[in-house]
């Protein structure tokens, strides 16, 4: 990482350590017993939390209970990407226990290790590692223990399914729980054992159902909003109308008619407290306030102009060879830009926070996907210690990099010190998109040139405010420049480039990158005379894209030819931190109503060692078809700072009757270490359909989404060109 | 102002003192701690808070308790019989159809709805019914796959 997002991952301020007595400690833990354990260990332990990076402590991730029960102690939080069962099935593989035995501990900062927070698919991939390790030196430590119980040497025993047996005398055994029972001990491997080969798993890797589905399918899953405590009130927020609004007066007094209302009001905070929350919603609608407006000139129609003007100077992101030289090799040369909208998160489980304060000491549940961070933020708000403060975290109702921020949380926890009592704070859905931080709206340019043998000579790509994901050339480019104005939590010159928040969304910046970068290679295809195939094939040399480009093609089963083609077929492929891929679709495409419908989508992924088979097809398939929504309906519709959208009656994502037939291919590679796989699929599928499209009708469109108003109009000024064809497309857009 | 209110939730008699335009979505949830039935856009748009009033899925959020006086309501807590999940649940666990799970107990319910009316239904069919139902991580095709086999698994039987 060595992008835009470095610095908003790593931006949050030093968060203090827990300190616990060991009595304290052990009492949270519950009744089983800490594997090795001593004093000097504990407050070890703590300070490598402190130290912000995985614990070498095994005790830190996993717990052996007297029942046998083990428990693995995550700082990352479960949001529907299935980790609860990936990390649970690494952990069982290494130490050698049934997966039906080990329960999940995630999000929980008293608990467990610390962790920077859940995003950018980077669970299995980062944390999976030393989780593995982890479980591998508390195997060899019980082998060891086992060894002098036995009193056989270690090299004559076997574990399995959490007991350690003799291996020529089987009934000479003992479990895992019963070495571990009343037992301190402080043993750790100076040399660590090394982790199973992959050919030897018997857990990981194999397909498995979701652990947390019983739960789910009954109501007994907890999210932040089940959280019911005595005396708890449910509050509701006075918000401004448009971002940057001050509150300028406010009459209460309707409201305060309500019974058992309590209204709070705190420098620019007016809050309305009652045990149901829908008596809430009826004192806050009472509340008659007044706001100073800031003016800001920009809607969706200007935005894009407003980001270029607003851009600062580019800065390279990459850049190989000189591009004057590869412009005089070039025969032929290409210019588009490329406009992406806002986008919402839109998470079906709204932000969500309850607090309690007790004395010095307060406990938080949040549907976070940072509750390392929120704790370090209520911590701040509350002015306790950051080690009287807990954050549990419940599942948490999707995500997708809109849960990082806190702003719930805090809000929760300032109401809960001002009023006594436990607060819980729900978000609305009118405000969980006014203060979403949206996907940037986003511009692409490129300029590239072919030579006469259709080699791609030069690429020149300026990125304004996408964010630098994915925007690295993979073809063979002997020429080639990238900048970068802005990434995706950029600011711009003016400090204004975004009239409300923006920041990570499922893939960040890839989505818009991959958009241009693939319709353009689509663009220079049909210019060299060839199938959109065939002349990636003849681009790149990438042996892992070539891999999934023909996994992808094998499963798809349909001839690519010159677009457009008539077939509505599309290709798009690309890299995303690792993971590679190849998507292809075919699409239909109503010209009257200027309706797009993705029938079938294809996609082969090489995510390096698969841990969950099922729950890799379960990313795809959910990328695929969320996917859908950014590329043909969701834009945030604004003027100045007012977000115009408010529910899903206008801001439209996709529905059980939008579902395309969806193929997966997952390309085996197990010699590469876990890769992600919660983001990458989504980012080819602005490329992928724009592709279709073309090959369908011979229109391109250059904006997302490709609403049916804009495919109309793309066809209407198609109609009325000139049917010459100019390789040169005009950097013009509707 | 007040009225009360008779009713029965998962087959257990309630009454309750409540405003009569209060919905019934925060009824379950706050007065009487159903947590199960989820608030996600709270205008009628999405289907997290579906529930079965005398078995017709409605929408908890949109439906004043009022109109639930002397009915029985359903919510995804009482699907259970005697502790043993229905082939519905099943399936959905057999066909992973949930990722965050955050929808699920309303996509049980209007898939619920829809077999005790129409138990063999058509892709079509299932498409239809489920159309209000908004799922942002994405299973819709397991949802649907995980409906039509427990059609199939409950042939000939009640649910």
């Amino acid at each position: 990482m060595k992008y835009d997002e470095y610095n908003l991952i790593h931006s949050e301020k030093e968060v203090e350590p827990i300190k616990l007595n060991r009595r304290e400690f052990l009492k949270l833990l519950g009744g089983g017993i800490i594997i090795s354990f001593s004093v000097g260990d504990l407050f070890a332990l703590q300070e490598r939390r402190r130290s912000r990076g995985y614990p070498q402590d095994f005790n830190a991730y996993l717990r052996i209970g007297e029942d046998g029960r083990v428990s693995c102690f995550t700082g990352k939080i479960e949001m529907g990407q299935g980790i609860i069962t990936s990390l649970a099935q690494m952990l069982a593989e290494e130490l050698d226990v049934p997966l039906n035995t080990v329960d999940m501990v995630m999000g929980d900062t008293t608990l467990c290790p610390w962790d920077a927070g859940t995003f950018g698919s980077r669970s299995t991939k980062y944390f999976g590692p030393p989780l593995r390790q982890a479980a591998a030196e508390a195997r060899a430590v019980l082998i060891q223990l086992a060894a002098e119980h036995l009193r056989t040497p270690k090299e004559k025993l076997m574990a399995k399914d959490g007991m350690i047996f003799v291996q020529k005398n089987p009934i000479k055994k003992i479990s895992y729980a019963q070495l571990a029972k009343g037992k301190k001990i402080e043993r750790h491997l100076t040399k660590k054992p090394p982790i199973k080969h992959y050919s030897k798993h018997t857990i990981s890797g194999k397909p498995t159902d979701s652990l947390d589905s019983r739960q789910k399918v009954t109501g007994e899953a907890k999210f932040a909003g089940d959280i019911r405590l005595p005396g708890m009130l449910f509050a509701r927020i006075l918000r401004p109308p448009v971002h940057g609004a001050k509150l300028k007066s406010v009459d209460t007094s309707a409201a305060q008619k309500i019974k058992d209302i309590q209204i709070i009001q705190d420098e620019d905070m007016v809050a309305v407290l009652h045990k149901h929350r829908d008596v809430a919603d009826k004192a806050l609608r009472l509340i008659k306030a007044q706001f100073d407006m800031l003016e800001f000139k920009v809607d969706n129609n200007t935005i894009f102009k407003h980001l270029k003007d607003s851009a600062p100077d580019g800065s390279i992101v990459t850049k190989t060879g000189n591009l004057d030289e590869g412009k005089s090799l070039a025969s032929k040369t290409f210019e588009a830009e490329y406009f992406n909208h806002y986008v919402a998160h839109a998470p079906t489980e709204n932000h969500t926070a309850v607090v309690k304060i007790e004395g010095d000491k307060a406990t938080v549940w949040a549907s976070t996907q940072a509750p390392f961070r929120a704790q370090g933020e209520v911590a701040r708000v509350l002015g306790f210690p950051s080690q009287n403060v807990r954050v549990i975290t419940p599942f948490v109702g999707c995500g997708f990099g809109g849960k990082n921020q806190g702003q719930q949380i805090v809000e929760a926890a300032r109401l809960a010190k001002l009023s006594g009592k436990p607060i819980q704070v729900a978000w609305s859905r009118k405000e969980e998109f006014f203060y979403d931080t949206f996907r940037p709206a986003a511009v692409i340019q490129i300029r590239s040139g072919l030579n006469r043998s259709n080699q791609i000579v030069f690429w020149e790509y300026h990125n304004y405010f996408a964010g630098n994901r994915s925007s690295q050339p993979f073809y063979n480019i002997p020429h080639h420049h990238v900048l970068s104005y802005g990434g995706w939590g950029g600011r711009g010159r003016t400090g204004r480039a975004h009239p409300f928040g923006v920041g990570a969304w499922r893939g960040p910046g890839s989505n818009t990158n991959v958009f241009a970068i693939e319709s353009h290679i689509d663009i220079m295809a049909e210019a060299a005379g060839m199938n959109p195939l065939e002349f990636r094939m003849e681009n790149l040399t990438d042996k892992r894209m070539q891999r999934v480009l023909i996994a992808a093609a094998e499963k798809f089963g349909r001839s690519f030819s010159k677009a457009p083609s008539g077939q509505g077929y599309g290709i798009a492929c690309t890299d995303y931190l690792g993971t590679y891929l190849a998507t292809m679709a075919e699409v239909n495409v109503d010209k009257k109503t200027g309706e797009i419908r993705v029938e079938r989508v294809v996609c082969a992924q090489d995510t390096g060692e698969v841990i969950n088979p099922e729950g890799v097809r379960m990313q795809i398939e959910g990328c695929i078809t969320m996917g859908l929504g950014y590329v043909l309906t969701e834009e945030i519709r604004f003027r100045g700072g007012r977000i115009l959208d408010e529910n899903f009656d206008t801001y439209e994502i996709p529905r059980f009757s939008w579902q395309p037939k969806i193929e997966t291919v997952l390309v085996d590679n197990p010699e590469m270490p876990p890769q992600g796989c919660g983001e990458p699929a989504i980012t080819s599928m602005g490329g992928v359909v724009a592709n279709a499209v073309y090959d369908a009708i011979g229109v391109r469109l250059f904006v997302l989404p490709m609403t049916p108003a804009r495919l109309k109009e793309a066809l209407k000024k198609e109609q009325n060109a000139s049917r010459e064809k100019n390789w040169s497309i005009p950097l013009s857009v509707s | 102002m007040e009225k009360i209110f008779k009713f029965k939730i998962n087959g257990k008699d309630v009454r309750l003192t409540s405003s009569p335009e209060r919905m019934l979505l925060w009824v379950l949830r706050s007065d009487l701690e159903h947590t199960g039935t989820k608030y996600s856009c709270g205008e009628g748009f999405c289907g997290a808070c579906t529930v079965l009033v005398n078995n017709e899925a409605v929408l908890s959020c949109q439906y004043p308790i009022q109109n639930v006086n002397g009915k029985e309501v359903i919510t995804i807590e009482g699907l259970q019989k005697n502790g043993n999940l229905l082939p519905l649940q099943t399936s959905f666990i057999k066909h992973n159809a949930l990722q965050c799970g955050f929808c699920t107990p309303g996509m049980i319910l209007r898939a619920y709805s829809l077999l005790l009316k129409n138990p063999q239904p058509s892709y079509g069919e299932i498409v239809e019914a489920m159309e209000g139902n908004l799922c942002r991580c994405g299973s819709y095709d397991r949802i649907i796959q995980a409906i039509q086999t427990a059609a199939l698994k409950m042939k000939g039987r009640v649910l």
